[in-house]
C-alpha cells in the first residue's frame, strides 16, 4: 500500500482516539486541512485537455466573431472629414488665422450621399483627433461640486486659470474642459428639408441627474479675454446643457468621438445629404482633424469589424493549434513520464 | 531508606578530580579591578549599599519590543526594506500636487500593509511575552527573616538566600552554600546549557557547607566580590568575604540558571547574578538572522523593477517635456485648450525642463504599481502559514518523544527545497546515542547473537553470503532466541546468547574468566545506582551511555551493582560454587579517571578475600600494548573479534585486569598521592604518569561491543535524500572505523563505491609525531595531505574519463587531524574540489569548530544551500553556520534546538521536511513571487501604455481606488492561497519521486529565465489588454443607444480585463484546486464587480468618476462583456500555448510526474481492485485453514 494512503486513513482514525488517551500529548490535531489533504481538483495539461481547450475556444469564438461581424456589418456609418474642406482656399496655408479671426465666415456647406438605408435613430458624432482630453491638467481642470450644486459656486480651486473672472467672480462652469467646449454646429438637409437633430438624451442619464445640477446656471462663462469654445445659454441650467455634459465626459484617447445629436428619421439609400457646418472650433493649431460621423447602432454598438475579425482570427488560431497538437500526438507519441528529456539527465556532472 | 547512609558519604572524595581542586589562581587578584567589580551582599539585599548597587531584577524578557518602543521600533524594522522606503516617500509626496492620485488612495494600502506586518510582529511578540511571564512566575523558596517563603522568580534580588529542591531549575546564577549532603556537594544537570547529559558535581566551600538550618542561615552574612556578568559558562572568578576571611570561589561553587538540581534533596544558595546578568542570558545572543536565497534574489528583482520604473518614468518625462515645450509654438500655443500660456510650473512650456523633472516624480508615483507593495507582507503571511503546516504535520510527529516538528523561523521554508548538501552530526542524529550492549568476546570466545543495524544493512546489500557460525552474525538462530527472549527488553541491553544468559555462564569452559570479565564491568565505572521507589529496580546515573550499558549488562548477567559508598562498591553476585546470589563488597581504593588522552579507566579495589585488583577497560590501541606476557593468551582471537565488531559498527573496549602486590601498591600509592598533591604546573602529567605506571602488565579478559544504534528509518531516509540529489556529509567525533561502518549502515557508503581515505596514520608520519619535532611533523603532514588529495582528484578524473557511461561514485573519508591541514588556506581549494566530486564525505574525529569550518567551506565553496543537522551543543556552531540549521529535539538537551531554524524529533523526518515541505514551500514561494511580479507588471504597464497615448501627462487610466485595491483586494488573496496551499504533486508522490527535489537544487523554478519569462508574460498581457481593449471599444458607439466610451469606461473595461486576466492566469498556473482556491480566485473577480457596483452607488461626491459606471454604462453593453472575454482569452493564450508546448516537449520533472499520476490513476484503480480481492481471498484462505485444523 502506498504510504500516504495508509497513514492518512489510519491518521483519521487515530485522530479521534489519540489525544483523548494521552491528554497532554503535543501531537498535532488531525484535520484534512492541517495535513494538506483537502480534496482537490488537480487539472494538468494532458493532451486531451490541451486539444479540448483549444478546440472549445475555437468553437466558441468563431460563432461569436461571426455574430459580431454580422452585427457590425449591419451598421451604416458615414464619416465626413471637413477640417480642411471648410477652410477657404485663400486661408489654406493659414487655417489658424482663419479660425481665430472673428470676421471670417465660418459657414461651410457640403453634400454627400447615403450609401445604404439608415434606420433611425441615426447618431450624429463629431470626431476629433490629436486632441488630448486625457491630459492630466485638462482632466483635473473642473469642479465637480460646482457643477453639481449651486452652493458650491465658489469652489473653483481646481479650475485655474479658468476659475474666476478678473474681478474675482466665480466662473460657472469653471475649468478648462468647459472653457474649451466644442462649438462647431451642423445642420443637415435632405431634399431641401432640414433634418431635425435632437439633442435630447445624448448625455448619460446619471450625469444629467446627479452630476450636473438643475439649479446651477452658467455664470460669467466665456466672459474673460480669451474665448475657448462655445458659449452657454445662461437661462438653461447645466443639467439641461447636454452638449456640455457630453463634452465634459473626457475622452479616453486623443482620437475620440462625441455624440452631437440624434436623427429620429430614417435615411434612404442614395439620398443626397447637404451639410451646413459652422466651422468654429480650432483644431488647426495642434493639427487635429474634425470629422462628422453619422452612424446607426446595433446591440454591439457601432461599426466595428475589428472585434468580429479578431474573434474569428483567435478562434481559427485555436482550432489550428488544436489540430496541430492532435497531429503531433497522433504522429509523434512519446511515452509520457520519460525522464530522459530532463536537463540534468542530459549532461551528467563533469568534473570541473 | 537506603539513601540515608549515602548521605554520610563524602562524595567529594569519590572522584579523583575532586582532588584536583584548583589552587588559588592568579585571577583572584583581579577582583575589584575592571571587569571584576561586582559586589554581592549575601542574605542582605536590603542593605543600603546593596540597594545602591541597583542590580537588575530577575525578570527575564526575550521579547523584541516593549509597549513603549513597539511602534517606533517596528516601523523602523519595516523601513529597513528599500521598497517600503519608496512607498513611504510616495505616500509623503502624495500630499503634494505632484501626485497623480488622491493622497488617501496611496496612504491607505500602505497603512493596511504596514498594519498587517505590525500586527504579525505584535502577535509574535505577545507569544514570547506569555512564555516570559510563565518562566518568570515560577516559584522558589527564599529566606525572609528566619523562614523560607515562596516567591516568584522575577522577584528575586541579588543577595537573596534561596532553597532549591530536587529536580527544580535554578532561577538565577547562584553560589552554592550547602546541600542535603553533609559535604555540601550537589549534582547538576546542565542539559539546557551545553547539551551534556551527564551530571556535574558541584561543591560548596567547606566554610559554608554546615549551614543547614534556618537559624544559622539567617545569621549568614558574607560579601562576594566577583567578576562582572559575562557569557563564559566554564569559568568564574570571585572571592567570598566571610567572618573576616577570604575564600576563593570557582565555577565549582556556582549553580547556573536553567540548569537543574539532580540527585540532591535540596541546596541552599545565594543569588549572585539575576535576570539578564546570568550567564545563560549573556550567552543568548540573537541567532544570526538568515535569509533564504530566494529572498535575496527577490531583492535583486525588486532592484530590476526599480530600474524599470525609473527607466520608463524617464522616458515618459522626456517625452512629456518635449510635448510640453512644443505647446509653445512660434506665435501661438499649440494645444490651446491646455492654456499653456497661463499655467503652473508642472506644465509650463517655458520651463519645460523643470516640468519634466517634476513630472518624473509624478511618474515614479504613477508607475509605482510595478513594485508590489503587498509582496513582503504576503510572503510573510504565507511563510507563517507554511510553518503552521510544518508544525502540524502528523508524519513528522514523533510518538516516542511526543514532539512534533517545529519551524522555529519561518524565513527559511523555501530554502528547505533547495538543499544541496546536508552536513550531519552522527551521534544522536543518525544514531540514537543510547548504547546497547550487544556482543562481547570473553577469553577468545565471542558471545552475543544480536544483529546490529549495520549488519542488517550489510545483509541487505547482499554482502554476508557466508553465514558465520561463531555468533557474530548468526541470524539463523534468531527465531529460537526470540522465543526464549520473550521477556521485556531492557534499555541499553540487547544481548542474546543462551550460553551465558540466565546464569548459564557457569557451564562455559572459561567460566572463571567470564566471571572476572563481568566483575570488571560491574566495578570499573563511575556510575551511581539509584533505586526506583516502587519497583525496587536499580537504575544508574552514568557519565556516558557506554558506561551505563556496561553496568546494565553486568546486572543482567548476574553481577548487579547496587550500592556505592565513598570507599566501596557492592554487588549482588552469583556465587561460583553454590549458585546462590550473594552480596559482595569491594573496597574501592582508587579511581583512575577516563580521559581522551588516556583512553582507558581503571579502578583499584580490594576484594573480600583481601586481594588487591586493578580492573581496567580501555581502547584496544592502548590496552594491547599494556598486556603482560602471560596476559596475551587470547590476544589473537580478541583482536580479531574487536576488528570484526568494529566492522559491524560497534564500539569496542578491551577489558583487562591485574592483581597487585601489597608492597607494590603501597609504593605506588605514595607516589600517586605525591603527584596529585603537587602544585607544579605539570601536575596532570605527573598524575598520568603515575597512573600509567600501574596500568601495566595487564591480563586480557576480552572485549565488549556496544552498539550505537541507528535511529529508526535512517538508512531509508539517507537513501531517499541521495536519490533526491542531496549530498550528505557526516561530521563526527568518532574514530574512522566506526564512522565508516556507520557510513555503510546508513547507505552512505556502498560496496560499489570507491573510497578515498585521507589520513595521517601512515607509519612515517606517526614516527615523525613520536619524535616530537612539531615543525617537521606539520610540514610532512601538510605534504602528505596535499599528495593524498591530489591523488584522489586524479583518481576521480581518470575514472570519469574512462567510463563515461556509468560513472563510479566515490566516498571520501577524512580524519580530524587531516581535516585541520585540509582546511589550511592553501589546500582548502583542492580539498573542496575533491570533496564535492565525491558522493559522500565522512569527516571523523572532528571537533565542533572543525564542523563549523567545514560547513562554512561547503557553503561558500559551492554557493549552494547547506543544511546542518545535529542534536548536541557541539553542533551549535555548525547549525548557525549553515544556511539551515536543523536541530534534533531528542534527548540531548535543547542547545542545538535553540540554535536551529527547524527542530525535528528524529533524523528520518528530514526526508519529509525536505522532499515534501521543502519542495512545496520552494515551489510555492517561487511561483508566488513570479506571479506577484507578473500581476504587477501586467497592471503597471497598462498604465504606461495609456500614458503613451495621453502625452505622458500623468493622468492615470483608472480611478484611484481601483488601483489602491488592486494589490490589497482583487489580486492578493489568490496569491496567498497559492503560497500556502498549492501542491504540484501529492506528498506521497514527492516521496516516491525524490528526483523532483532536483528542481529546487537546480533552482529551476526561480531561475532568471523563468523570472524574466514571467515578467515578459506580464508585459505581453499588458500590451494585449491595452491595445485590444482600446482597438475594440474606442471611437464607435459601444451600445445600441449611441453612447461612446470615455476615459472612465475605458478604464473600467481595461481594469476588468486586468482583474480577470491575472486571476485566470493564477487558475492556469496552479495545479491544486481546493475550495479555498476556487473561493479566492473566483471570489476576487466577483469582488471586483461587487466593489464596482457598490462604489458606483455611492453619491457622486464620493464615487466621482465611478458613479454608476457598471450599472448604467458597462453592464448593459454587450460589447463590454464580449471585449472582456476576448481580451482575457487573448492575454492568457500565449502562456497557455507555451505551457501546452512545454509540457509536451520540454516537460519539467513535475510535469512528468503529474502525467504519470493521471495515467496511473486509471491503472491504479484497476490495480486496486484486485488488491482488495486478493485481501479478501487471503482472508478466506486463512479461515479455511482454521477450519481444517
Amino acid at each position: 500500500m502506498p504510504p500516504e494512503t495508509s497513514t492518512s486513513s489510519a491518521g483519521g482514525k487515530e485522530g479521534s482516539s489519540g489525544p483523548s488517551s494521552k491528554k497532554n500529548s503535543k501531537k498535532p490535531k488531525y484535520s484534512k486541512f492541517s495535513q494538506q489533504e483537502l480534496p482537490a481538483w488537480k487539472p494538468i495539461l494532458t493532451p486531451g485537455w490541451v486539444i479540448s481547450i483549444f478546440a472549445f475556444t475555437g468553437i466558441i469564438f468563431i460563432p461569436i466573431g461571426l455574430a459580431s461581424l454580422y452585427a457590425s456589418e449591419k451598421v451604416v456609418e458615414l464619416p465626413f472629414q471637413y477640417d480642411q474642406k471648410c477652410i477657404p482656399s485663400e486661408y489654406s496655408n493659414n487655417a489658424e488665422a482663419y479660425i481665430k479671426s472673428t470676421t471670417t465666415n465660418k459657414t461651410c456647406t457640403a453634400t454627400f450621399k447615403v450609401e445604404k438605408t439608415m434606420k433611425s435613430p441615426i447618431y450624429v458624432y463629431y470626431q476629433l483627433t490629436n486632441y488630448f482630453q486625457n491630459h492630466r491638467r485638462y482632466v483635473k481642470s473642473k469642479s465637480e461640486d460646482q457643477l453639481r450644486q449651486k452652493s458650491a459656486e465658489e469652489d473653483t480651486d481646481d479650475c485655474k486659470p479658468e476659475a474666476r473672472t478678473p474681478d474675482g467672480q466665480p466662473i460657472v462652469p469653471c475649468g478648462l474642459i468647459a472653457w474649451s467646449l466644442f462649438n462647431d454646429t451642423y445642420k443637415i438637409k435632405v431634399k431641401g428639408k432640414h433634418l431635425k437633430i435632437s439633442k435630447k438624451n445624448i448625455a448619460w442619464q446619471s450625469d444629467q441627474t446627479k452630476k450636473f445640477g438643475s439649479d446651477v446656471y452658467p455664470k460669467n462663462f466665456q466672459a474673460g479675454g480669451l474665448i475657448g469654445g462655445a458659449k452657454l445659454n445662461e437661462s438653461i441650467p447645466l443639467s439641461g446643457q447636454e452638449d456640455l455634459i457630453v463634452w465634459m465626459r473626457t475622452a479616453a484617447l486623443s482620437t475620440f468621438r462625441k455624440l452631437y445629436g440624434k436623427i429620429e428619421t430614417d435615411l434612404e439609400a442614395n439620398e443626397e445629404l447637404s451639410l451646413v457646418i459652422e466651422n468654429n472650433y480650432n483644431t488647426y493649431s495642434f493639427g487635429g482633424k474634425k470629422t462628422l460621423v453619422l452612424s446607426t447602432a446595433t446591440w454591439i454598438g457601432g461599426k466595428n469589424d475589428f472585434l468580429g475579425l479578431a474573434y474569428i482570427f483567435i478562434g481559427g488560431l485555436s482550432l489550428f493549434f488544436a489540430v496541430c497538437f492532435l497531429l503531433m500526438y497522433l504522429f509523434k507519441p512519446r511515452p509520457l513520464g520519460d525522464p530522459s528529456y530532463l536537463s540534468w539527465n542530459r549532461n551528467p556532472g563533469m568534473i570541473k | 531508606m537506603p539513601q540515608r547512609p549515602k548521605r554520610r558519604i563524602r562524595f567529594s572524595k569519590l572522584y579523583s578530580f575532586s582532588c584536583l581542586k584548583s589552587p588559588f589562581r592568579h585571577e583572584q587578584s583581579q577582583i575589584g579591578q575592571r571587569g571584576y567589580s561586582r559586589i554581592v551582599y549575601c542574605n542582605d539585599p536590603d542593605k543600603p549599599e546593596a540597594v545602591q548597587l541597583n542590580y537588575i531584577g530577575n525578570y527575564v524578557s526575550t521579547t523584541k519590543y516593549t509597549a513603549f518602543n513597539f511602534i517606533p521600533k517596528s516601523l523602523f524594522e519595516q523601513f529597513r526594506r528599500v521598497a517600503n522606503i519608496y512607498f513611504l516617500i510616495v505616500a509623503c509626496l502624495s500630499f503634494s500636487p505632484l501626485a497623480p492620485f488622491t493622497a488617501l488612495s496611496i496612504v491607505a494600502p500602505l497603512l493596511v500593509v504596514m498594519g498587517a506586518t505590525m500586527a504579525k510582529e505584535a502577535v509574535e511578540d505577545w507569544r514570547r511575552r506569555k512564555q516570559d511571564i510563565e518562566a518568570n512566575s515560577q516559584k522558589v523558596n527564599v529566606l525572609r527573616g528566619n523562614i523560607f517563603v515562596e516567591t516568584r522568580w522575577k522577584k528575586l534580588r541579588v543577595g537573596d538566600l534561596i532553597k532549591v529542591h530536587k529536580d527544580e531549575y535554578f532561577p538565577a546564577d547562584l553560589l552554592l552554600l550547602s546541600s542535603s549532603y553533609e559535604d555540601g556537594v550537589c549534582y547538576v544537570d546542565t542539559m539546557n546549557l551545553d547539551g551534556e547529559t551527564n551530571l556535574k558535581l558541584k561543591h560548596a566551600l567547606e566554610v559554608t557547607e554546615n549551614l543547614h538550618d534556618e537559624k544559622s542561615l539567617e545569621k549568614f552574612r558574607g560579601v562576594i566580590k566577583c567578576e562582572d556578568p559575562n557569557e563564559n559558562l566554564y569559568s568564574f572568578v570571585g572571592t567570598l568575604y566571610y567572618e573576616d576571611k577570604e575564600y576563593p570561589l570557582s565555577v565549582q561553587q556556582i549553580l547556573l540558571r536553567d540548569s537543574k538540581l539532580k540527585n540532591t534533596e535540596y541546596v541552599y544558595a545565594v543569588v549572585i547574578f539575576t535576570g539578564h546578568d546570568t550567564k545563560v542570558m549573556q550567552n543568548a545572543t540573537d541567532p544570526p538572522s538568515k535569509r533564504s536565497k530566494i529572498e535575496r534574489k527577490m531583492d535583486k528583482i525588486i532592484y530590476i523593477l526599480f530600474s524599470t520604473l525609473v527607466f520608463i518614468s524617464f522616458i515618459g518625462s522626456v517625452y512629456f517635456g518635449i510635448e510640453t515645450k512644443m505647446d509653445l509654438g512660434d506665435s501661438n500655443y499649440r494645444r490651446w485648450y491646455l492654456r499653456p500660456g497661463n499655467t503652473t510650473v508642472f506644465y509650463d512650456p517655458r520651463r519645460a525642463t523643470l516640468s519634466a523633472i517634476l513630472h518624473f516624480l509624478t511618474a515614479l508615483m504613477l508607475y509605482g504599481y510595478l513594485i508590489p507593495i503587498s509582496l513582503y507582507v504576503s510572503i510573510e503571511i504565507v511563510k507563517v502559514l507554511q510553518s503552521v503546516f510544518i508544525n502540524h504535520d502528523w508524519e513528522m510527529y514523533c510518538e516516542e518523544a511526543d514532539r512534533p516538528a517545529h519551524a522555529r523561523t519561518s524565513n527559511l521554508n523555501e530554502e528547505l527545497g533547495q538543499v544541496d548538501t546536508i552536513l550531519s552530526d552522527k551521534t544522536g542524529t543518525l544514531t540514537c546515542n543510547s548504547m546497547e550492549f550487544v556482543k562481547c568476546s570473553i577469553g577468545g570466545t565471542p558471545y552475543g547473537r544480536g544483529r546490529t543495524e549495520v549488519e542488517k544493512a550489510l545483509a541487505r546489500r547482499g554482502r554476508s553470503q557466508e553465514p558465520e557460525t561463531d555468533g557474530l552474525s548468526s541470524d539463523f538462530q534468531d527465531q529460537n532466541n526470540d522465543a526464549v527472549d520473550s521477556r521485556q527488553p531492557v534499555k541499553g541491553f540487547n544481548f542474546r546468547d543462551e550460553r551465558i544468559t540466565n546464569g548459564k555462564w557457569v557451564n562455559e569452559p572459561h567460566s572463571d574468566i567470564i566471571q572476572k570479565f563481568f566483575r570488571v564491568l560491574a566495578i570499573c565505572h563511575t556510575a551511581i545506582p539509584e533505586e526506583e521507589d516502587q519497583s525496587g529496580e536499580i537504575s544508574y546515573e552514568a557519565e556516558s551511555p557506554d558506561e551505563a550499558a556496561f553496568v546494565i549488562a553486568a546486572r543482567e548477567l548476574g553481577f548487579e551493582f547496587f550500592a556505592r559508598t565513598q570507599s566501596s562498591i557492592s554487588l549482588h553476585e552469583l556465587d561460583f560454587d553454590s549458585g546462590e546470589k550473594v552480596d559482595r563488597v569491594y573496597e574501592l581504593l582508587h579511581v583512575l579517571e577516563f580521559s581522551s588522552s588516556r583512553k582507558r579507566m581503571s579502578v583499584i579495589v580490594r576484594n573480600e578475600e583481601g586481594r588487591l585488583l586493578l580492573l581496567c577497560k580501555g581502547a584496544d590501541s592502548v590496552m594491547l600494548e599494556r598486556l603482560s606476557q602471560d596476559g596475551r593468551k587470547f590476544e589473537a582471537e580478541t583482536v580479531d573479534h574487536i576488528k570484526r565488531y568494529s566492522e559491524a559498527g560497534l564500539r569496542t573496549l578491551a577489558i583487562a585486569y591485574r592483581e597487585l602486590g601489597e608492597e607494590e601498591y603501597k609504593l605506588w600509592e605514595r607516589e600517586f598521592f605525591k603527584a596529585k598533591t603537587s602544585v607544579a604546573a605539570d601536575r596532570d602529567a605527573l598524575v598520568d604518569a603515575a597512573a600509567d605506571k600501574m596500568e601495566r602488565d595487564l591480563i586480557l579478559l576480552g572485549a565488549t561491543a556496544v552498539e550505537d544504534r541507528l535511529q529508526k528509518g535512517v538508512p531509508e531516509c539517507i537513501d531517499k535524500l541521495a536519490q533526491a540529489g542531496i549530498k550528505l556529509w557526516v561530521l563526527t567525533g568518532d574514530k574512522m572505523e566506526t564512522a565508516v561502518n556507520i557510513g555503510y549502515a546508513c547507505s552512505l557508503l556502498r560496496q560499489d563505491m570507491k573510497q578515498i581515505v585521507v589520513t595521517l596514520d601512515s607509519p612515517d608520519i606517526l614516527s615523525l609525531e613520536k619524535q616530537g619535532d612539531k615543525e617537521a611533523f606539520a610540514k610532512a603532514s601538510l605534504e602528505s595531505i596535499k599528495k593524498q588529495i591530489g591523488e584522489g582528484i586524479s583518481q576521480i578524473r581518470s575514472t570519469k574519463e574512462s567510463s563515461k557511461e556509468h560513472s563510479t561514485e566515490f566516498g571520501l573519508i577524512i580524519d580530524g587531524k587531516s581535516l585541520d591541514y585540509s582546511l589550511n588556506p592553501n589546500v582548502e581549494k583542492s580539498f573542496f574540489h575533491l570533496a564535492i566530486n565525491c558522493a559522500s564525505v565522512i569527516c571523523c574525529r572532528s571537533s565542533p569548530k572543525q564542523k563549523a569550518r567545514v560547513t562554512r567551506l561547503v557553503k561558500l565553496g559551492t554557493g549552494k544551500t547547506t543544511l546542518s543537522i545535529g542534536d548536541g551543543a557541539n553542533d551549535v556552531g555548525m547549525l548557525q553556520e549553515a544556511d539551515i540549521g536543523v536541530g534534533i529535539s531528542g534527548a540531548e538537551g535543547m542547545q542545538a534546538v535553540m540554535a536551529s531554524d527547524f527542530a525535528v524529533a528524529q533524523f528520518r523526518f528530514l526526508e519529509r521536511l525536505l522532499l515534501v515541505h521543502g519542495h512545496w514551500c520552494y515551489r510555492r514561494i517561487a511561483m508566488m513571487i513570479c506571479y506577484f511580479f507578473y500581476k504587477n507588471i501586467a497592471f503597471g504597464f497598462t498604465l504606461f501604455w495609456f500614458e503613451a497615448y495621453a502625452s505622458f501627462s500623468g493622468q492615470p487610466a483608472y480611478n484611484d481606488w481601483y488601483m489602491s485595491f488592486y494589490n490589497v483586494f482583487f489580486t492578493s488573496l489568490p496569491v496567498i492561497a497559492l503560497g500556502v496551499f498549492d501542491q504540484d504533486v501529492s506528498a506521497r508522490l514527492c516521496l516516491e519521486n525524490p528526483c523532483l527535489y532536483l528542481e529546487g537544487i537546480e533552482d529551476l523554478l526561480f531561475s532568471w529565465l523563468r523570472i524574466l519569462g514571467w515578467m515578459f508574460n506580464g508585459v505581453v498581457a499588458s500590451l494585449i489588454i491595452f491595445f485590444l481593449t482600446t482597438k475594440s471599444v474606442l471611437n464607435q458607439p459601444f451600445r445600441s443607444d449611441g453612447h461612446v466610451v470615455d476615459l472612465e469606461i475605458l478604464g473600467v473595461t481595461m481594469y476588468t480585463c486586468v482583474v480577470w486576466t491575472v486571476n485566470c492566469q493564477m487558475a492556469l498556473s496552479i495545479n491544486y484546486f481546493t475550495w479555498i482556491q476556487h473561493f479566492f480566485i473566483w471570489g476576487s473577480i466577483v469582488l471586483w464587480y461587487v466593489f464596482l457596483l457598490l462604489y458606483g452607488y455611492f453619491p457622486p461626491a464620493i464615487s466621482t468618476t465611478a458613479y454608476k459606471v457598471l450599472a448604467e454604462a458597462c453592464a448593459p453593453s454587450g460589447l463590454y462583456w464580449l471585449v472582456t472575454l476576448f481580451v482575457v482569452v487573448c492575454a492568457l493564450l500565449p502562456y497557455f500555448s507555451y505551457r501546452s508546448f512545454q509540457t509536451r516537449f520540454l516537460p519539467m520533472y513535475h510535469d512528468i510526474i503529474q502525467k504519470r499520476q493521471v495515467e496511473g490513476s486509471e491503472t491504479e484503480t484497476s490495480k486496486d481492485l484486485p488488491k482488495n480481492v486478493e485481501g479478501k481471498l487471503s482472508h478466506l484462505r486463512e479461515r479455511l485453514k482454521q477450519r481444517d485444523l
